[in-house]
């Protein structure tokens, strides 16, 4: 088995919501970083194009939001990476659109938010986590972790008015990830929640549709940050007790 | 001892019967399980997923219904999997006993199968007219997709409730190779594993591709288990030299890490990472020369998988460790 700094080959990500904004262009620079890549979305037809389009990639139809599909997912990842070091959990639901108040917002739409922000991500992570943990331990006499992330929302902070089913799911989203990453750290998998700020993507758009795109980060510029992140917390030097 | 009726791996109330070098048996709560272990053992588990391996379709020239159980590859190369070993039944479904099931429509050659979104073809018969060689018609990740949406997990009479992938992937399912789940992973969660690690018991994993436990064919069942694939990986052989050296003892967890260890070891000493295919049946003439103790499912006298509980106690003990399993109302496989 190989190791793994984020610029080696033999890196194995997956990556949800892979095929527009911030994942789109998270699959881009970690494909430019020669990653081996597994991406999901819900779109069969924009899942087979993007794949076509970055050889060694693979494209996986489902949607994170349903419970039949997480052991799926988890198969298609681990079958064609042969295993998995990194997952980044990025497909989100803004909940009703246009924003609504949480008071005029339906138990139905909340419950949708939370099915794609915070129980999809629960679910896939808990199917792979043998795959991280079998990571971890391959990695563990070179100080490597595996690594969760979770992309959060300065609305999981802020309580925003009207990103209502928004925020919550993510608020929810975040301190998950807080305890899981307790619980998983002897175990030498890392949860880590990152807040990517607010870019020009399409879910912007669709929450905030008079924003000049200009005065929004782009989509690439985050993603960097987050490989950065991502690299950090697979380097950290104490992995278990 | 009853069957197991429940879908349901990880009961609350599960129980494990304990059997020490001695031959004396203690019946445990499952719950004890990480306190039978001493500072400096390793536990070894089988980290394969479990596809869903059973596919059901219709064979193209009769247009007849058929159930494939998908059964072994040579090899675990995630590029290398269109073909595939398969048992193949006839009309009918999991809730008829194996035994009861009807024959395939006569299987030959160049036959076409329709899986679902999968198309197959019929390489060869494998000296068996249940038996087979199919190859798929797709690209890997169109086969992965095609086995994900459409393939059920193979499932047998005595469990009614059609199981899901969720009831067959123990806590550290990690690569999805085997074709049913290795039984004895279920007794693992996270609570479990910290258990183990605050006590001092190393944990590694190694791969192995389980294969099916029953065909319902007499002549089948005699040539189970099937041979097997596995990867075998660094951390895992060295952890085991450094129990070994500490005088720590190597517990398997399950017949396949059983079989799939002593494979290894058969092969070449001192143990070596990599890959390998499981050929051999592990039994009272056994000579065990890595694993110290197993934890197994029960198992019936006469299955391969009680034969291999042969190669780690005397027929006494396990004659005895049966009787204090129908006393305390075990449930078998």
């Amino acid at each position: 088995m190989k190791h793994t700094p984020l610029d080696s080959p033999a890196l194995r990500v997956a990556v949800t919501g892979g095929t527009a904004g911030l994942g789109l262009a998270l699959v881009e620079a970690l494909h430019a970083r020669g990653a081996q890549l597994a991406f999901v979305a819900r779109d069969a037809v924009r899942v087979a194009a993007i794949a076509r389009g970055l050889a060694g990639c693979h494209g996986i139809a489902a949607d994170v939001a349903r419970k039949d599909d997480a052991h799926r997912i988890a198969l298609q990842v681990t079958a064609a990476l042969g295993g998995l070091d990194v997952l980044v959990n990025n497909a989100s639901s803004l909940g009703p659109v246009p924003l609504r108040a949480l008071a005029d917002t339906d138990c139905e739409d909340l419950e949708e938010a939370l099915d794609t922000n915070l129980l999809g991500p629960f679910r896939l992570t808990k199917a792979l986590l043998g795959a991280l943990a079998a990571s971890a331990r391959a990695g563990r006499a070179s100080g490597r972790r595996a690594v969760v992330v979770n992309i959060t929302s300065d609305a999981a902070v802020t309580p925003y008015a009207g990103w209502s089913a928004y925020g919550a799911s993510k608020a929810a989203l975040a301190h998950m990830s807080r305890i899981w990453d307790e619980e998983l750290r002897e175990h030498g998998v890392r949860m880590v929640a990152l807040d990517p700020g607010d870019m020009g993507t399409p879910l912007y758009a669709l929450a905030v549709p008079d924003t000049d795109p200009a005065t929004l980060k782009r989509p690439r510029g985050s993603a960097l940050e987050i490989l950065a992140a991502i690299e950090a917390a697979i380097r950290a030097e104490e992995v278990g007790p | 001892m009853k069957a197991a009726t429940a879908p349901i791996q990880r009961p609350r109330d599960a129980r494990l019967l304990a059997v020490d070098a001695r031959g004396a048996i203690r019946d445990l709560p499952r719950h004890v399980f990480a306190d039978l272990f001493e500072p400096g053992d390793l536990l070894v588990a089988n980290d394969a997923a479990t596809l869903p391996a059973s596919l059901t379709g219709v064979h193209l020239r009769s247009g007849l219904p058929l159930e494939v159980r998908l059964a072994g590859r040579n090899s675990l190369a995630a590029a290398d999997m269109r073909a595939f070993s398969a048992v193949v039944f006839g009309a009918g479904h999991h809730r008829t006993r194996t035994e009861e099931r009807a024959p395939p429509p006569a299987l030959r050659p160049g036959d076409s199968l329709a899986l679902g979104p999968l198309r197959a073809s019929l390489r060869r018969m494998l000296g068996h007219p249940r038996l087979v060689e199919l190859a798929f018609e797709a690209s890997p990740d169109a086969v992965w997709a095609g086995i994900a949406a459409h393939g059920r997990p193979i499932q047998y009479a005595h469990v009614a409730q059609a199981l899901r992938l969720w009831d067959v992937w123990s806590a550290v399912a990690a690569r999805p190779i085997a074709f049913e789940p290795p039984p004895a992973g279920f007794v693992l969660d996270w609570a479990v594993l910290h258990a183990l690690r605050a006590r001092g018991v190393g944990f590694q994993t190694l791969t192995h591709a389980a294969g099916i436990s029953s065909t319902g064919d007499p002549a089948l069942d005699a040539r189970l288990p099937f041979d097997e694939a596995y990867d075998l990986p660094a951390p895992t052989v060295q952890a085991i030299v450094e129990t070994r050296a500490g005088g720590g003892r190597i517990v398997a967890l399950g017949t396949t890490v059983a079989r799939a260890l002593e494979h290894a070891a058969s092969v070449q000493m001192p143990l070596r990472p990599g890959t390998g295919l499981a050929t051999q049946r592990l039994g009272p003439d056994t000579a065990l020369r890595i694993v110290d103790t197993i934890v197994s499912g029960t198992h019936e006298s006469g299955t391969s998988h009680h034969e291999l509980l042969r190669a780690f106690a005397s027929d006494a003990v396990l004659a005895r460790a049966g009787q204090a399993l129908e006393r305390h109302g075990y449930r078998t496989h």
